[in-house]
């Protein structure tokens, strides 16, 4: 059990995330597959969903998952994401101070899929919340990483005679999947 | 003051949607920054930015320097140069090397301030603002009026005829309609072009980071779809360390959107990979554009703590009327009138610096402790070194540096005003002096100035002797202040004197840049106040009790004068506030009031100087409600009323609506009257009261407390 869990939840939600917390991987996995369904993910155009793999996915079960949803891809592109409904992404690390996922994004494809499609789910072990800030800049150093992405909620503006609207250039969406046993995932 | 200034002016509070929105705005502000920055400490926080922004400023060479190292041997490319126009320069000839046809950008306050856009246009380069506020301005061809909210002098149905008329008819008022529109156009241009521009919130030297915050998420579309990414910076974004990223980004959000995070923040440190797997081509500007002047300025490098919140805009009671764009083109309300006259030009400044009420809101909000009033004086005071006192002002200040003239006139003025008196008001004034009578009656002057009433009252001999600093307003229009003030010390035991030689605290000459005319009545007036020995001078109006404990001395400091420094001091230690005083004199035993008295509900009003340069709000509360007061506090009880002595003169069209505020304020208490501790707020509320038939009474604390004591 993470201490920082709760805080993190209710951080996270009050800026419009949405957050699910499930025991082990195959929980997470059947949500995320349920999830992909409800949201009308298909291989028809605008519909497909891109993931961004991670080591969540080790243990080769993206064929598997490929094979269970059409639509969903791997192979991460510009056209793919720019097209796709849903993004797929792991996380490294979370802050509980203030709902936010923390991102070794060096790599152009996990930016892509939580940055052009209009839902990201966005996954993280439950053991990888820490207090604050400063706790994930001595993990995740940017002396070594060239991009690194902190995200808190779904996009939004409120340019517009300060009315808060959600998704205007990011996703309208984000799903957090918070797994406590999180096999295969160490930094 | 410009015509054109004037007219913008009024443009502006003509303007319902504009005064309308940044007004709710103000209000909906202060709750949502209260509220993020909840079981966090302001003060170490921002403890925390002034040494780490300070001390950045104090060596902007050498960690502009490192930064360059780091972030080139990170892969990046390092252009420094002081030069706005070699920014642009450097911009195009990229572009021109590169074959960049289109260009995205995510907001840069930076490359407002040099006019890129402009640039771009010129060398037939699409140019595109991403931030959909900046992309409104950007196509309604206007220039942003706040730093983080560029549009927030735009309604809905504004935005929707831009849109209807620049990009593609058939949009309506809708919010959420609109921001998907907006999505919808701008996402092709991210996907198309060819070069990305940011800006950076921080720029960390020990490892060539940039800091991105942004809410939208186009800052990272703008870092991710196009192969080159130039990042404009200017130096003051420099920090040393990446441990001083996390304070900054503790307020940053909090004091700007009322955020604990914005939604996105990027830390890019190096290049990174393009789609097709080219790595991406960053290069970043550090622009200098006279920082490094307002570093090597003793006053004026504390403005370079500014972490860009603009949180002096959103608390201003004049920026909440007028809205960003009388201040011109790029940096707006407080800190905006000051970068603009490093940035730009200190002419530049002439008229805006002006709109300073000077009633201190912005002080104990701003992260970076910056004292923007007291640096829009120092504006004031070059530009009055540069330029000269107007004529008009000389011949004022002539007068008011000579006591006998002054005086002799301010006696003559009892006589000459009667064809005006009504009563003790002044209703109306004719010509151009109406302006003063319009919105709120004036004072009559006294027959019988203070001065000369004093002198009747007996009083205890041969105890504790207190020096009373009247100052203009008590002494000649409101003397049964000071007669109320002489009879509550009496009746501690405490004889009052009255220094005949004390004469104008010199903060009007202060407030309008004349240093030498305030450094002149500050050597008068010490003069005559240590003349006898007393334990305290003590004074009823807050504005001559700042000026007595804290401006002399820094009137000194500004012009030079050296000797007058040590009795400055002496004075400043004894200098005290009227409520602050009695607060003690009861604590100690020496006043006692009387017992079971039920007055009923007041309302009180706190006067900008008391509260926030002398800190004292508890102490006439706690009085009022020792005296057997009901405190009912109206809404925004510490906002300016508007007056700020000779700025009601000079722009009495904003006093006006600020005073409005103000007493509508007042009247939602029900209760019967307000108290305060300022004469000068009294005359402008009791006047404005007065003008609106009001039946509630203004009143100065020293005349509600005046029998209450046994």
């Amino acid at each position: 059990m993470n201490s920082h869990f709760e805080a993190f939840k209710t951080r996270a939600e009050a800026v419009s995330a949405e957050v699910h917390r499930f025991t082990g991987k195959e929980e997470a996995l059947a949500f995320i597959l349920a999830f992909l369904k409800e949201a009308g993910v298909s291989d028809a155009p605008e519909c497909g969903a891109v993931w961004s793999a991670g080591p969540f996915l080790e243990g080769a079960r993206s064929e598997e998952l490929r094979a269970k949803v059409p639509g969903l891809t791997f192979e991460v592109t510009r056209e793919g994401s720019a097209a796709a409904k849903v993004g797929i992404s792991q996380m490294d690390w979370a802050i509980a101070g203030t709902g936010t996922l923390v991102q070794d994004a060096t790599g152009v494809e996990k930016r892509l899929v939580s940055t052009l499609p209009p839902i990201h789910v966005a996954l993280i072990g439950a053991d990888r919340i820490l207090e604050d800030m400063g706790g994930v800049l001595e993990r995740l150093r940017p002396d070594q990483l060239n991009y690194i992405s902190f995200i808190t909620g779904p996009s939004r503006t409120a340019d517009i005679e300060r009315v808060l609207t959600i998704g205007v250039h990011g996703p309208g969406r984000l799903i957090i999947v918070v797994v406590d046993a999180f096999e295969e995932v160490t930094a | 003051m410009t015509t054109q200034f004037r007219e913008s002016i009024e443009t502006a509070l003509h303007n319902p949607n504009l005064t309308g929105a940044l007004g709710r705005f103000s209000e909906a502000y202060r709750i949502s920054r209260a509220k993020a920055y909840e079981g966090i400490d302001f003060e170490a926080v921002r403890d925390q930015i002034v040494e780490i922004k300070g001390s950045a400023s104090s060596n902007f060479e050498a960690l502009a320097e490192q930064f360059k190292a780091s972030a080139e041997a990170r892969g990046a490319k390092v252009f420094r140069t002081a030069d706005p126009a070699q920014v642009k320069q450097y911009i195009l000839a990229l572009a021109k090397e590169k074959g960049v046809e289109r260009v995205v950008k995510s907001k840069s306050m930076a490359s407002e301030e040099i006019h890129l856009n402009k640039a771009f246009e010129q060398a037939g380069i699409e140019v595109d603002e991403t931030d959909l506020g900046e992309w409104i301005i950007q196509l309604a061809h206007q220039t942003p009026s706040h730093m983080v909210m560029p549009a927030i002098h735009m309604t809905k149905e504004e935005v929707t005829e831009v849109f209807n008329q620049e990009v593609e008819a058939g949009q309506a008022p809708d919010i959420p309609k609109l921001v998907k529109f907006a999505r919808a156009k701008l996402r092709p241009k991210f996907l198309q072009a060819d070069m990305g521009i940011t800006g950076a919130n921080i720029a960390v030297a020990e490892t060539g980071s940039l800091v991105i915050v942004t809410n939208e998420g186009n800052a990272r579309l703008v870092t991710t779809l196009p192969k080159i990414h130039v990042a404009i910076v200017g130096i003051e974004k420099l920090v040393a360390l990446v441990k001083d990223i996390q304070p900054i980004l503790t307020a940053l959000p909090r004091s700007a959107t009322g955020q604990l995070l914005t939604s996105y923040v990027s830390i890019i440190s190096g290049p990174v990979p393009n789609t097709d797997g080219s790595p991406k081509e960053l290069h970043i500007i550090l622009m200098d554009n006279h920082r490094s002047d307002m570093a090597k300025d003793p006053v004026f490098k504390e403005a370079l703590q500014c972490i860009r919140c603009a949180t002096c805009l959103n608390v201003c009671p004049v920026f909440r009327l007028v809205g960003g764009h009388v201040f011109g083109k790029t940096y707006t309300g407080g800190i905006g009138t000051i970068l603009t006259a490093w940035f730009d030009e200190l002419k530049k400044s002439e008229d805006i610096q002006g709109l300073c009420i000077q009633c201190g809101s912005c002080v104990p909000l701003c992260p970076g402790k910056i004292d923007i009033p007291r640096l829009i004086l120092e504006l004031r005071r070059r530009l009055v070194v540069e330029n000269g006192q107007s004529l008009a002002m000389k011949a004022i200040f002539s007068v008011v540096n000579n006591r006998r003239l002054f005086h002799s006139m301010l006696r003559m003025a009892s006589v000459t005003q009667k064809p005006f008196k009504q009563g003790r008001f002044i209703r109306h004034l004719p010509l151009f002096l109406s302006d003063m009578t319009d919105f709120r009656s004036l004072p009559a002057v006294a027959a019988v100035p203070l001065r000369d009433t004093i002198k009747n009252i007996p009083q205890p001999k041969g105890g504790e002797k207190i020096a009373f600093f009247a100052g203009c307003l008590i002494d000649f229009c409101y003397p049964e202040m000071g007669e109320s003030l002489v009879n509550i010390l009496n009746k501690a035991g405490i004889e009052v004197l009255f220094p005949e030689g004390q004469t104008c605290c010199g903060a009007p000459a202060r407030y309008n840049g004349a240093y030498e005319v305030a450094a002149q009545n500050a050597q008068d007036n010490i003069k005559a106040l240590l003349e006898t020995e007393v334990s305290y001078v003590v004074s009823a109006c807050p504005t001559c009790t700042v000026a007595l404990k804290y401006d002399f001395l820094d009137t000194f400091k500004s012009v030079g004068v050296t000797d007058a420094m040590e009795a400055a001091k002496e004075l400043s230690a004894k200098t005290i506030d009227f409520s602050t005083l009695i607060k003690k004199l009861v604590d100690e035993g020496r006043l006692t009031f009387k017992e079971g008295e039920e007055l009923g509900k007041i309302t009180y009003h706190d006067s900008c100087h008391l509260k926030r340069t002398l800190k004292a709000s508890e102490e006439p509360r706690e009085l009022l409600k020792q005296a057997g007061h009901e405190i009912a506090e109206m809404y925004e009880c510490d906002t300016c009323c508007g007056m700020a002595g000779s700025y009601s003169l000079k722009l009495p069209e904003i006093s006006a609506p600020i005073l409005e505020r103000k007493l509508k304020n007042i009247k939602d208490t029900g209760a019967s009257k307000v108290v305060m501790d300022c004469p000068g707020c009294v005359m402008q509320i009791r006047g404005g009261l007065d003008k609106d038939g009001s039946p509630i009474h203004a009143e100065h604390t020293v005349e509600r407390l005046a029998d209450r004591f046994k």
